[in-house]
Parts: C-alpha cells; structure tokens; sequence
C-alpha cells in the first residue's frame, strides 16, 4: 500500500442525498464535499442525526432503503469512479457495533474467506492475506481465532476482525464509522492506536465518523463538522480546537471540554 | 443505614462460553449505596459490572451472599415486598432497542410502571407521560411513535422516561448514557443531579467513561474480574490507585490534540 502507485487521494463531491416523507422529499444531506488524503484521518463530526453516516454510506451507493443519492460523485486520484465498482475494493468501511457486523452462524474463517472469493483473489494467497492482516490488526493466536464464532468473542476482539477484513481487502482508503463507540475506554485506546498505526505506516487514508471530540483529539489530522446535512467549517484538528470559527463547532468543543475539570474553549 | 446493599454476594454463570464451564461473574462482592448518593461502578467489558446490576435490581439471585434494601434480604421479601422494591429500584439498560415492546407506542411503554407500580392511567397518566418526555428533551408527538421510529439515542431517553415514572428512589444506569451525543449525556446527568437534590435519588452510575463517573459521582468503585478493587472519593486531585483503576485512568482520551509526527 505504500508503493508510489497506490492511490493518494479520495475525493468525494458535492453529495445530495434524500428521502420522502408523507409525499414531501426531505433533503438530508446537502452538498457535502470531502477530501481523503492517503496517510491522514479526516475526521467527521457533529450531532446524531446530522448526516454523517449516511455521508459515508450514501457516497459508495450504499444507502439504507428509502434513502437515495441525488448528485454528487466520488474520484480517486482525479479519476471520478461508480461507487459500487469501489466499494470493498478501494474503500473499505467500518462500523460501530461488531457483533452485529458478523453472521452468527458463521466462523472467523468463513468471513475472512468470503471478501477474497468474491474479489476472485487465487486461493493459494487469501489465507496468507488474512493472516497478515489479522497480525497488523494486533490478533494474536491467529488458528483459535479463525475457528470462533461471533458469540465466542468480545465486541474488541470483534472490532480488531472488521478492521483486519478491510486490511485484507488491500483497500488504500477505510471509512470508520464510530469505530469505537460500544468498546470501553481500554479497548477503546487500543483501537485508536492501532488505526493511527495503520494510517502512519501503511499509509491508509481514513474517513473517521465520530460524535466523540476526545477521538478526534486522539486520532484525527483534519476535522470536517457537519449539521443538518451540511459541511459547516473543514480545518486542521488544532485549529478546530484552538480557533473554532462556527457556533456549531464551538458547542461541541465546549461540550467535551466540560468533561475536562480546569479547561475551556478557546 | 445503606439504601441497597451487597454482603459478599456472588454469582457463578454454569453455561459459561464454550470450553469455559462454570465462570464467576461476581465474587463476594459487598457494596453500600446510602439515599441520595450517586456511586460509579467502573470497569471494563466483561468484569461483572452488568451482572451486579441485574443483582441489586433483583433481576437474578446471588449463588452466595445477600442483596439488601432498607436493610432487609431481598430473598425474604413477598408480593407487596416486590411492588414497593421495583417502585424503589429502576433500572435503564444499554441497549435500548432490546429494552422496549416493538409493538407499543412510546406512550404506552412508559404508561407501563404508572398503570402497575403507581396506579395511575387515562388523564393522569397522559400528563405524566406528557411531562416525563419533556424532562428528557423528547417533543410531546413522540407519544404516538413506535421504537423504530425514533434514533437510539431518542428511544434510550424514553428508557430513561420509564424509569423515571416510577419516581424510584434508586436508579441503576448500566451505560445509560454511553450511547448518546456528549450533549445529550451532559443534560441527561444535569437532569438527574436535579432529581438527586430535589428528591434524594440515589445512583448506581455503571460506566467505562471516568470523565462522566467524575463529574456526577461521589465515590468511585473500581471492578476487575468479578471482584471490586477500589473504591475512592470524587473530589480535589482525583486519582485512581489500583492497577486496573490506574489502566481506566490511562485510557482517557485526551483533551486537546497534540502535534504529531506526519506520515511520510
């Protein structure tokens, strides 16, 4: 992933998505323009309901039923591509709650199976693949893991087997919807390390939905704040916590500092 | 004399996970929450946090060892004992979706505890359902909404609502507020300081988050396979002393960011 041909840049433009209630189309996110850069974590934030998930969904195509994408495209390195052609190819994705992620009746090897056999990756390699992927994932005592079921495991040991599927996949960019929201706080840290690992050293370019300002201060290089549907202010992470220019940020930052006993907003 | 208490109380799961027969969630654990105190129960997943919770709720008996409310074991306890118990102890979950009929609508799910633990129904019952959605910041036209209507955060907070209708005077919060926006956390504990001062609601606040335990707590409890290593006063240079209260204060997530080395 670090050789000069892999790609740089995921540019995702002017993304419209909406729905229809009782008749009426309600727009739901509005003209959402992002920048993913190869070795960075953007980070977006803002309020439950405000659009941050579907951003990420909506702009590989898969949005939930009811939901559909109204403009906007996604380019690698300039070259605009169709989101399902991407998908699990170019982007792979993350989400908050594991256990609901895996098939239940499915073991750890039958998973990690699954994504090559489709990508038609030779048989030969797709164990070997998955097995590096599970060790740069931090999965130690990798032939018991790949025999357990979904109920046999922790929601961390889960989080780290989602993260080590998108590795496998040899996708260059990952979007991490709140990786780390059901975890606890040690496993929490673990995570974060790990995808800040991943970014720095194999140069993945990460797309980080979070509503937790303390994993943007932990994790994130830029921060792009979002409300209803709507990029309100895109800047570097010490600038958003040390300059926050919209009310918006301003009250999310106020927020998570008050959590801090002897710290203020800027 | 204590609200709810432990006196060495255990629980042994005889179906534990695969290859792991007979694993003890909880092991002699003895805890005392007095009116109007607001206890942490801090540990990471899996160290029995939840199981002392579903004890001291009376949702699952000790395999040794006692729960007590106003001084009385819960195993002696008879109907009225119960009626008058889950009037006095609610407990809100963290999982709300898995919390709720799918099938009612959020007036009738938190018409529940008022009809069965405080006899109230039609008029009465609808402008307690109308002011208890207000108290957790939900608009009044949730009422005819069903669970899948609404966001998770929206249906934890009329988990909270139901909670409340019982007017308990002990409220057990498994990772109530974990899953909500840190507004939305924030309001949720300043409403229930607001019932802690006004009413003397006590809390049994069961949490990963130290940030949130130090800000509402009183005393902090530190669990750890099973067992509680610690307990510690909230206040003045807080600090954890235990190597897993110290690995809990570890992991805290920074304040600010720091400049980092940039890839490449």
């Amino acid at each position: 992933m670090t050789s000069s041909q892999s790609p740089r840049r995921l540019v995702i433009r002017n993304l419209g998505v909406e729905t229809t209630r009782h008749g009426v189309a309600v727009t739901l996110v509005d003209d959402v323009s992002l920048d993913v850069r190869a070795g960075e974590t953007l980070a977006l934030v803002g309020a439950s309901g405000c659009g941050k998930s579907l951003t990420c969904a909506a702009s590989l195509d898969a949005a939930p039923p009811g939901v559909r994408r109204t403009t906007g495209s996604i380019a690698i390195d300039g070259v605009e591509q169709a989101p399902a052609d991407i998908r699990g190819r170019l982007v792979a994705t993350i989400l908050q709650n594991p256990r609901s992620a895996f098939n239940p009746v499915r073991t750890m090897r039958q998973h990690a199976m699954e994504g090559p056999a489709a990508r038609g990756a030779p048989a030969a390699s797709r164990e070997q693949r998955v097995r590096a992927a599970m060790a740069d994932a931090g999965l130690e005592d990798v032939d018991r893991i790949l025999d357990l079921h979904p109920f046999e495991m922790s929601g961390g040991m889960l989080q780290r087997m989602m993260i080590a599927l998108a590795l496998a996949s040899g996708a260059p960019f990952l979007f991490a919807d709140e990786p780390t929201t059901d975890l606890d706080l040690i496993v929490q840290r673990d995570i974060l390390n790990l995808l800040l690992r991943l970014t720095r050293r194999q140069g993945l370019g990460v797309l980080l939905v979070t509503h937790d300002m303390g994993v943007v201060a932990a994790l994130a290089d830029r921060v792009a704040v979002m409300d209803a549907g709507r990029i309100i202010e895109t800047a570097p992470v010490m600038d958003i916590f040390n300059r926050p220019t919209h009310p918006v940020t301003r009250n999310l930052l106020d927020a998570h500092l008050s959590l801090y006993p002897g710290r203020s907003a800027a | 004399m204590s609200l709810l208490a432990a006196r060495g109380a255990s629980r042994i799961y005889r179906n534990g996970p695969a290859g792991r027969g007979g694993a003890t969630a909880l092991d002699q654990v003895s805890l005392d929450i007095a009116p109007g105190e607001c206890v942490a129960l801090l540990g990471r997943s899996g160290c029995g946090k939840s199981t002392l919770a579903r004890l001291l709720a009376g949702l699952e008996r000790p395999d040794a060892g006692e729960v007590r409310f106003a001084g009385r074991s819960l195993s002696t306890f008879g109907r009225a004992d119960w009626r008058a118990f889950r009037c006095a102890v609610q407990l809100v979950f963290q999982d709300p979706v898995s919390a709720v009929n799918p099938r009612e609508t959020v007036g009738q799910i938190i018409a529940e505890p008022l009809r069965h633990l405080r006899g109230l129904t039609g008029v009465a019952a609808t402008g307690q359902i109308q002011a208890l959605l207000r108290a957790v910041d939900l608009p009044a036209d949730a009422m005819g909404r069903l669970p899948q209507q609404l966001s998770g955060g929206q249906l934890q907070r009329v988990c909270i609502a139901r909670a409340l209708a019982a007017q308990p005077q002990l409220l057990i919060l498994d990772e109530a507020v974990s899953n909500l926006d840190l507004h939305l956390q924030i309001q949720m504990l300043d409403l229930f300081a607001r019932l802690k001062h006004d009413r003397d609601v006590s809390y049994l606040f069961i949490t990963h988050d130290l940030r949130l335990a130090e800000r509402f707590c009183d005393r902090v409890l530190v669990m750890c396979d099973g067992r509680l290593v610690e307990e510690t006063r909230v206040g003045g240079a807080f600090a954890l002393t235990s190597p897993e209260g110290r690995a809990l204060q570890d992991a805290i997530l920074p304040a600010m960011p720091f400049r980092r080395a940039r890839a490449g």
